[in-house]
């Protein structure tokens, strides 16, 4: 163990001390261990192992009455080839890259905006009604949103119907869905992205911004050339975190349309929940669980690699 | 150069904070808009809930709609139910990892790296992909349709245990070494020195595990079953599906009741909130 091997450094020492220490350090090991058990005994059996057994469970057909049979890679074979899956998986990246891109940018802008306010109330009452979305659940939203979003009834459409936009199909069309999906998740979500991107801007540096002033940068220039710039950690931060979570959409398209019309909303975790747990094809729908995982896997990859490009690390 | 630069930056200042300004509250508008509507239509008799144009601000509020849906839907016990999840939740992660995260920020044993790392790369795996051998396990336990089904394998958590460890990490090595000449143990350094100096880091996690839990739809509907054991969201999905657009305003009225706790302890606590999303990307 790697407790006895530091000993030789310390042989210039008494021998007796060589001894208190050494014991000292095995007791401070057997502490350790002791203090990270409880979590390293719920993560394994209740993240980690199952991750596993999602993985060995995909090579099975399995219906919770019958015993698994092994099938090999049949159910890899069948979510290659089952177009609701492709299908499902073409709605979740198109969902999720829209929201994740007008989250960040609507962030962003809101951020800078607040930023530049003077007043300490008006920022701390701009920084709350952003982030009260957040503090709703996703499926609370979905259900008042769905009643906004009524074409006949609703009060959105009210609104336009004044500016001479009436009738807007939004839960009743498939285009009209995903726009409405993708809009009830930036309403909920862009909190999420300010509230980072507002602590970003405050630990950029005011000499910088001084002396970009001086040399008689705009404030849009010392935005596009100096801020943003400065927070692209964050921003990356935001767009990985924000992906992942879009990638895994389910309360809202399941709530206000139920995958549909048709299967316009129906997202990769929605096909999943119907496969396991509705249909009981435990090993089909663990097929379709690692694919997403190695989606989510590709993305936040592609997402560090175009990075090394943008982001600039001080 | 500066002479030249002086005029327009001071009006296009001004010009550019007006639209600034307006954009803010444009955008303010839309992001309390539909929460505005929801309280003011709980507060309005059924009949008037599809009323355009809405009224902003319900003159005479009428309260019976609360009344209505305690009396349509055992939504005391739902509150209950999402109380006692929650509630054990945060007690549960605010143990395991508090001590995990001092664990792996200032104790020394063997495998540390390597057990962190593998907490580490759970962290980005989706909750679909480890849902259905979760499942497995519940049922093989026996607790299908419980309470306890949402709660025992949230007790332990790598990101929790990630947030605390990065606080711990700030903290000097110094301080335990002090003590320990003093005479205390190994224990009595984390209790009595070092969990006390985490506490706003303590506050953080339980304040997200609470906002993250009490909202929580999908393992709900999954491992509930009974509507008697459902939580608060999942049995206001169900009052609306049950209930049509007939009553949208008693549904309304369940749906502030559900987000009255989260936005009190917002009220109280706002810091915590921000530093729990910020703490995440100091990575």
């Amino acid at each position: 163990m790697s407790v006895s091997q530091a000993q030789p450094v310390v042989t210039a020492m008494p021998p007796h001390k060589v001894l208190t220490q050494s014991r000292e350090r095995r007791r401070e090991a057997r502490f350790g261990l002791g203090m990270i058990a409880l979590s390293v005994i719920l993560v394994a059996v209740f993240t980690a192992g199952p991750i596993l057994a999602s993985f060995v469970l995909s090579f099975f057909s399995w219906d919770v009455i019958s015993s698994p049979k092994f099938v090999g890679i049949n159910n890899y074979k069948r979510v290659v080839s089952d177009s609701s899956v492709l299908h499902s998986l073409a709605v979740t990246l198109g969902l999720g890259i829209a929201i994740v891109v007008l989250q960040i940018v609507f962030g962003l802008i809101l951020a800078v905006l607040v930023n530049q306010r003077r007043g300490n109330t008006s920022r701390v009452f701009f920084r709350t009604a952003f982030y009260l979305p957040l503090l709703a659940s996703s499926a609370a939203v979905s259900i008042f949103m769905g009643y906004l979003f009524d074409a006949k009834f609703g009060v959105i459409n009210y609104y336009l119907g004044l500016i001479g936009i009436s009738n807007v199909p939004w839960l009743t069309t498939p285009i009209g869905a995903m726009v409405t999906v993708v809009l009830v998740a930036v309403w909920q979500q862009t909190g999420f992205t300010f509230v980072l991107f507002v602590a970003a801007l405050m630990s950029v540096p005011t000499d910088v911004l001084e002396a970009a002033q001086i040399d008689g940068a705009g404030p849009f220039r010392t935005l596009l050339r100096i801020k943003i710039p400065l927070i692209s950690p964050t921003i990356l931060f935001a767009a990985v975190v924000a992906m992942i979570n879009s990638m895994q959409l389910f309360d809202q398209p399941y709530i206000m349309t139920a995958g549909g019309p048709g299967n316009a909303t129906t997202t990769m975790p929605i096909v999943m929940y119907r496969a396991g747990f509705q249909n009981l094809q435990f090993g089909f729908g663990s097929a379709i669980a690692i694919l997403l995982l190695a989606v989510i896997l590709a993305i936040t990859g592609l997402q560090f690699l175009a990075a090394r490009k943008l982001v600039f690390y001080q | 150069m500066s002479v030249t630069a002086a005029p327009r930056p001071q009006s296009a200042k001004k010009v550019g904070g007006y639209i600034g300004l307006v954009v803010l509250i444009l955008a303010a508008m839309v992001a309390l808009g539909p929460l505005l509507w929801t309280v003011t239509t709980s507060l309005r008799t059924p009949a008037e809930a599809f009323q355009n144009p809405p009224q902003w601000l319900p003159l005479k509020p009428d309260f019976s709609n609360y009344s209505a849906v305690f009396k349509q839907l055992p939504i005391a016990r739902f509150f209950v139910n999402s109380v006692i999840v929650t509630g054990l939740i945060v007690v549960g992660q605010t143990i395991t990892c508090t001590l995990s995260g001092y664990a792996f920020a200032l104790i020394r044993f063997p495998g540390k790296n390597a057990i962190f790392g593998a907490f580490l790369a759970t962290m980005m795996v989706p909750l679909q992909t480890i849902i259905i051998p979760v499942f497995i396990i519940i049922r093989t336990l026996g607790l299908s349709d419980t309470l306890l089904s949402l709660v025992i394998p949230a007790l332990g958590s790598a990101f929790g245990t990630f947030l605390m460890r990065q606080y711990f990490m700030q903290m000097p090595k110094e301080l335990g070494e002090a003590a320990r000449v003093d005479g205390a143990s190994q224990f009595q350094v984390f209790s009595k020195v070092y969990a006390r100096m985490a506490a706003p880091a303590i506050a953080t996690l339980a304040i997200l595990n609470f906002s993250g839990f009490w909202a929580e739809f999908y393992r709900p509907l999954i491992f509930l079953q009974s509507q008697s054991n459902f939580t608060l969201p999942l049995g206001l999905v169900g009052l609306k599906g049950n209930l049509g657009t007939g009553s949208i305003s008693v549904v309304l009225a369940g749906v502030v009741l559900a987000m009255v706790p989260s936005v009190l302890l917002f009220i109280f606590a706002q810091r915590y909130f921000i530093e729990g999303i910020t703490a995440g990307s100091s990575r």
